[in-house]
């Protein structure tokens, strides 16, 4: 009987594939890997490695204490690589106006009711709700990539991660 | 529409009924399915035929084109769909044989269900990975309505958040798939604070998808308004040949996937894009793609459900590439 083994990517061991053109432009396909965008990425920066009109997948290498974030649509994260706890605070006041998109760097501590926290490793995928406030922990180096739409601190390098 | 609307005709030698929608004509035997309409006849193997159908009925004519090979498929108008022969193949252009019927969706919708209905023998599931499913040759044998009305699992805000979809487990029904036996199944900590147990949610993607029991068929898992994760679970190859209305992406979660990628209006080779674990990928709005597997991976496909896309692609609103760089 076969024994399967699925293969999953982490930051230290990832296997890329490519692009063999017949008659087209490789940046066509917009191709990156997640997993060498956040090698060389710092800490928490939102890379957008996909984009669909206003929406965007940002890929953040998790390591260390985030800033505080919040959002006024919910958000997601799935995390490919180490373990992240991401704490939650309902705002008392929400910090970003109702018809703004994409998430803003808050300034100081939330104020607000705590309202729990996740503990994520690989393939967990979690809800950041709409208006609350979050922060990511991770002991170590991992990678998460998130889903939400582009906003003021997405991180546009597309020359730089995208096979040309 | 009801079924007795569906235009059909008293079961042939095989078992089997034949199906009349406009100008098109179906039937099928104990290998394969015989098109025919006013310009042409086309012959098929009835097991990617069924697979298709089964795509294209469950996914509701999905976004943009489904060819079910060469020469047949529909093209969703989200609210009418054209079903086609030869359209998208440059011979039977410029042969002038190619011939395009459009249908109200919901009489369309019914005929390929009685269809699907009628041809799924009892053991054959048309969603199943090939090594895990019976044959679907040979004269008329029982049905299989359980795998060919199966609900399309749609979050409308994440997969695991009370009152929405919930996780899959042995005991509803989903046992891990035997290629994803080493895939780990722990559950995130959920740590809600009282009042909160409706926000603070998380749940493991990977094993939810290690116990997908159909292979090709996106769903939803999370929503972030027009911006829709349909992860899914493949295995050998897509059963159709998706053209696109509008930008999709690609996100491979494990393994490996093969896509063969082409014109979508006259199926050109374009590309050959090879994703593993990590990668991600724009498949364009004006290519055809299709999927080869070899061992069953998790692909996360990315979709924007936005309604007014395929128009303003169409008028050259937006561009039919993601991001100019």
């Amino acid at each position: 009987m076969t024994t399967y083994v699925t293969q999953f990517g982490s930051l230290d061991s990832y296997d890329k594939g490519g692009i063999e053109i017949i008659n087209d432009d490789p940046k066509h396909f917009v191709f990156s890997n997640i997993f060498e965008v956040a090698n060389g990425a710092k800490p928490y920066e939102k890379v957008a490695v996909a984009k669909n009109t206003k929406y965007v997948i940002e890929a953040v290498r998790t390591e260390g204490t985030s800033g505080w974030r919040s959002c006024a649509h919910d958000e997601f994260v799935t995390v490919l690589d180490g373990e992240v706890k991401v704490e939650l605070v309902k705002l008392d006041t929400p910090a970003v106006p109702a018809d703004k998109e994409g998430s803003v760097a808050l300034t100081g501590e939330p104020v607000g009711q705590p309202m729990g926290h996740l503990v994520l490793r690989r393939g967990h995928q979690g809800l950041l709700p709409a208006n609350s406030a979050y922060r990511f922990v991770a002991d170590r180096p991992g990678v998460l990539f998130q889903q939400t739409i582009q906003g003021d601190d997405t991180i546009e390098r597309w020359a730089e991660i995208c096979l040309s | 529409m009801t079924i007795t609307d569906v235009q059909s005709t008293p079961p042939n030698e095989q078992g089997y009924r034949a199906f009349i929608l406009g100008g098109f004509h179906f039937r099928r035997d104990e290998f394969f399915v015989h098109i025919s309409w006013p310009t042409g006849k086309h012959v098929a193997s009835i097991d990617a035929f069924l697979r298709a159908l089964q795509r294209d009925v469950a996914w509701d004519f999905f976004y943009g084109t489904v060819n079910f090979d060469h020469v047949f498929g529909t093209v969703n108008h989200y609210g009418t769909v054209d079903m086609f022969a030869g359209r998208f193949n440059d011979a039977y252009r410029r042969a002038e044989l190619d011939h395009t019927e459009n249908f109200e969706t919901p009489v369309i919708r019914e005929t390929f269900k009685a269809m699907l209905a009628d041809w799924t023998n009892a053991s054959f599931d048309p969603f199943a990975s090939p090594a895990e499913t019976a044959k679907p040759f040979g004269n008329k044998d029982g049905d299989n309505l359980e795998a060919v009305t199966r609900r399309r699992i749609s979050a409308s805000r994440m997969v695991g958040v009370p009152s929405d979809e919930q996780i899959r487990t042995d005991e509803s029904g989903f046992p891990v798939n035997r290629m994803f036996a080493d895939v780990p199944q722990d559950e995130p900590e959920v740590h809600a604070n009282p009042g909160f147990e409706s926000e603070v949610a998380a749940f493991n993607l990977f094993a939810y998808l290690s116990r997908s029991d159909v292979t090709w068929n996106p769903s939803v898992v999370s929503v972030c308004k027009d911006s829709l994760y349909c992860p899914t679970t493949e295995e050998y190859i897509l059963p159709i040949v998706h053209g696109n209305d509008r930008v999709e992406w690609f996100l491979q979660l494990s393994d490996e996937i093969i896509w063969d990628v082409q014109d979508r209006d006259t199926g050109a080779p374009r590309a050959k894009v090879t994703m593993k674990a990590g990668d991600v990928a724009a498949m364009p709005a004006d290519i055809r793609h299709q999927g080869y597997s070899p061992k069953r991976s998790m692909l996360l496909v990315w979709e924007n459900g936005d309604p007014a896309l395929p128009e303003r692609i169409s008028k050259g609103l937006e561009n039919v590439y993601p991001v100019e760089f």
